[in-house]
């Protein structure tokens, strides 16, 4: 596998709800934002472009048309969309630069959540003959999960308010985040539970927002002349939808990515996960071998804002950011999608 | 550099209005099953999988790939799941490719469906879309005044759509899978049929399928192994524009032009009505086959409809490019499935595997799929030959 280098990320803030805004004026400030940062213009000045969206959260067909509105795409351009988390728009476009048919290629994953009800409308993700008729929502599944965990003892509702806390507060330091705060795990274990053993703050807030980024051989970012991390692996699994197939206390399809990138062949300074409910970012920390010498979600993870859609590249995203910073040497990325973690990718970034 | 890789295997299922003795899974399934039994191969052969689909609102399942994964014997590798609206069959296959030419992966599996008897395609294609004017016009409607300004501009004789809709009839007569068998279909038929959308009437539509589409693509040397003939991949080209901006040529996108020429300039393609031995494009109405003969480049601006109405696209009249010797979209419409219907059976004419509608020693043909406003155009170019 060649190197490619991520030499531009960009995200918007994420809020509860954004209005009025479109999905195109969702897009469009961040396209701007890593175009400057690039160095380039428009579209048409990267051999591919990747988007991730999902229709349901806006209630229409073809959410990502519109994405290709605010891309500008006059004259055509060379253009694919997955109904995805925009991670996996990476891994399309990373394919292609792999097979030479791409130099540069243009992400972004955009989601506007706020016109539904998120967790009841993703109950329309499950086996449309036996799960999705129960109305089965995405709380309900994590809920599940938290207490076959909690009644094994493997963790305490402690460790998950734990998670919460620390993501609260290095959520302080990141500007796009729409939740954050001081409290201590003993603060928030005095709050009610919401779907036991769940609280409302062990799931992720519903959010509106989109993000973008830029890759490149290593050839074209010195071309360029701009600073960039470099994707060293990158994997995606999935696993079993039928949850009571699975170990719930472990993400295997994690595990196995993890591995297939080698997590584990060097010290990780740095992850970020996409973890939407607490009691996974234990599961997660676990599946992909990470020490206490791994600072977890220092952006406050998706605990403290979640674009679906776009949280997962994202997380990518803030580690690059952090390499290009020259604040860490190594760090990994991971995005999910699915109930309780069903399918998983993991990323190796690393400092040239 | 692309590395080479090859179609090895396709499986399809009969295409039908219902298929009630199948859920999405087991028709996927299918589908993916007869791929694997095609290329002689089995679930522990393959590396990756790559599902297409047009809409999630066409069943009500988001992301269906989550509960696919089991009836794909996906559980543990890589799943993908690509949408780029009607094009999506061709640019799943596309996508499919990449994980072989990019040396990533040796064999991967991708498979493409729709079960449109789950819910009402029209109605997902209509509802109103968030801040924009509501068409309500579902696919036809939309198209209609395009191909109104194609026979303005062209001066078309007015059945050059009812020519087409009885010659992919016919030709879908000689395929087992296609979904109408019309095989006593009459120019005078299709004219007395309903007019749905001027000038578009009930027989020049495509009909509403169940249906999925898989196929295996392996690397050179699992290819070389295989135990039918490979239909090497020679170029894949996608290309997008918005749906509406000042100025958009709508008749013959700009976007379609530059996907072809990108695609034949990979495949060394010159001419391609001489080059290419046989075509299956997306002609989801009649007229849109005189329209992208001559975006396609099979015709000068303005003729395309004398191709179709000389008999040089149809294979019963024994013509020199036969466009959609499968019946097409007009015969079997699965949406999300159709573009990679069109892609598997340009592989299958190189393969030699066409059955009733081989193309005689058909060695290059075009694959081609496009969506959402004649926006969106996904082609590829397979051969018998390497290189």
């Amino acid at each position: 596998m060649r190197d490619v280098a991520i030499v531009a990320f960009a995200q918007s803030n994420c809020q509860r709800d954004a209005g009025a805004q479109n999905e195109v004026e969702l897009i469009m400030p961040v396209l701007t934002e890593v175009f400057k940062q690039t160095g380039i213009k428009s579209a048409q000045d990267v051999d591919f472009t990747c988007s991730g969206s999902c229709d349901y959260q806006q209630g229409a067909a073809f959410a990502f048309v519109a994405g290709v509105d605010a891309l500008g795409a006059v004259p055509p351009i060379k253009e694919s969309h997955v109904e995805m988390d925009a991670a996996w728009a990476l891994y399309e476009a990373w394919l292609k630069i792999q097979m030479g048919h791409a130099e540069s290629a243009l992400l972004y994953g955009f989601g506007k959540s706020s016109p539904g009800e998120l967790p009841i409308v993703l109950s329309q993700q499950l086996d449309p003959y036996y799960l999705a008729p129960l109305w089965v929502d995405t709380i309900a599944f994590a809920a599940m999960q938290a207490r076959t965990m909690l009644d094994s003892g493997e963790i305490t509702e402690a460790d998950m308010a734990e998670v919460v806390a620390r993501s609260r507060n290095n959520a302080l330091a990141n500007p796009h985040a729409q939740l954050k705060g001081d409290q201590t795990a003993a603060d928030l274990l005095k709050e009610a539970t919401y779907v036991s053993p769940l609280r409302l703050h062990d799931c992720c807030p519903i959010s509106d927002g989109a993000c973008a980024m830029i890759i490149c051989t290593i050839e074209k970012a010195e071309e360029w002349g701009k600073p960039y991390a470099i994707i060293k692996g990158i994997d995606h699994r999935i696993e079993t939808h039928h949850i009571g197939s699975r170990d719930l206390s472990r993400s295997v399809s994690t595990e196995i990515a993890g591995e297939a990138v080698g997590v584990k062949n060097g010290k990780v300074d740095v992850a970020e996960l996409y973890a939407p409910f607490s009691h996974q970012e234990i599961i997660l920390k676990k599946a992909l071998g990470l020490g206490d010498d791994t600072v977890i979600n220092p952006s406050g993870g998706v605990l403290a804002g979640n674009v679906m859609m776009a949280s997962g590249l994202s997380r990518i995203g803030e580690v690059a950011m952090r390499i290009i910073r020259g604040e860490i040497t190594r760090g990994v990325a991971h995005a999910t999608s699915g109930p309780c973690l069903q399918q998983n990718l993991v990323t190796v970034l690393e400092a040239k | 550099m692309a590395q080479l890789a090859a179609v090895v295997g396709v499986g399809q299922t009969k295409y039908k209005t219902k298929r009630k003795d199948v859920s999405i899974a087991g028709m996927v399934r299918e589908a993916a099953v007869n791929a694997l039994e095609d290329a002689g191969l089995t679930w522990n052969d393959i590396d990756a999988v790559i599902i297409g689909k047009a809409p999630d609102m066409f069943e009500g399942v988001i992301m269906p790939e989550l509960y696919l994964t089991d009836a794909l014997g996906c559980n543990g590798k890589p799943m993908l799941r690509v949408h780029t609206a009607g094009s999506v069959g061709g640019s799943t296959a596309i996508v499919a490719a990449s994980y072989v030419q990019s040396g990533v992966f040796k064999r991967i599996l991708t498979v493409s469906y729709e079960k449109q008897s789950e819910s009402n395609a029209m109605w997902a294609l209509s509802n109103p879309q968030p801040f924009s004017p509501h068409l309500n016009a579902g696919a036809g409607g939309y198209f209609a005044p395009i191909i109104r300004e194609y026979m303005r501009r062209s001066n078309a004789p007015y059945d050059a759509g009812i020519k087409v809709a009885v010659k992919d009839r016919l030709h879908g007569a000689k395929n087992p899978l296609a979904h109408l068998q019309l095989p006593e279909i009459t120019m005078k038929e299709v004219e007395d049929s309903p007019m749905l959308w001027e000038p578009l009437r009930f027989l020049e539509a495509c009909p509403s399928s169940d249906g999925a589409c898989a196929m295996i693509i392996a690397n050179e040397e699992l290819a070389t192994k295989s135990p039918r003939k490979p239909a090497w991949i020679r170029g894949t080209a996608m290309r997008s524009e918005p749906t509406m901006y000042a100025g958009r040529e709508q008749v013959s996108p700009q976007a379609g032009i530059d996907c072809a020429k990108d695609v034949y300039a990979q495949a060394g393609i010159h001419n391609p009505r001489k080059d290419l031995d046989c075509a299956e494009v997306y002609v989801p109405f009649s007229w849109y086959e005189p329209m992208w003969l001559e975006n396609l480049g099979f015709a000068e601006k303005g003729k395309g409809w004398e191709l179709t109405m000389d008999g040089s696209t149809s294979l019963i009249e024994g013509g020199d490019i036969p466009w959609n010797c499968s019946g097409g979209v007009l015969s079997s419409n699965p949406i999300g499935a159709s573009g990679m219907i069109r892609f598997a059976e340009a592989a299958q004419q190189v393969r030699g595997e066409a059955g009733g509608h081989q193309v005689d020693g058909a060695k290059t043909a075009l694959g081609h799929a496009y969506g959402g406003g004649a926006q969106f155009f996904s082609m590829w170019v397979v051969s018998s030959e390497k290189a």
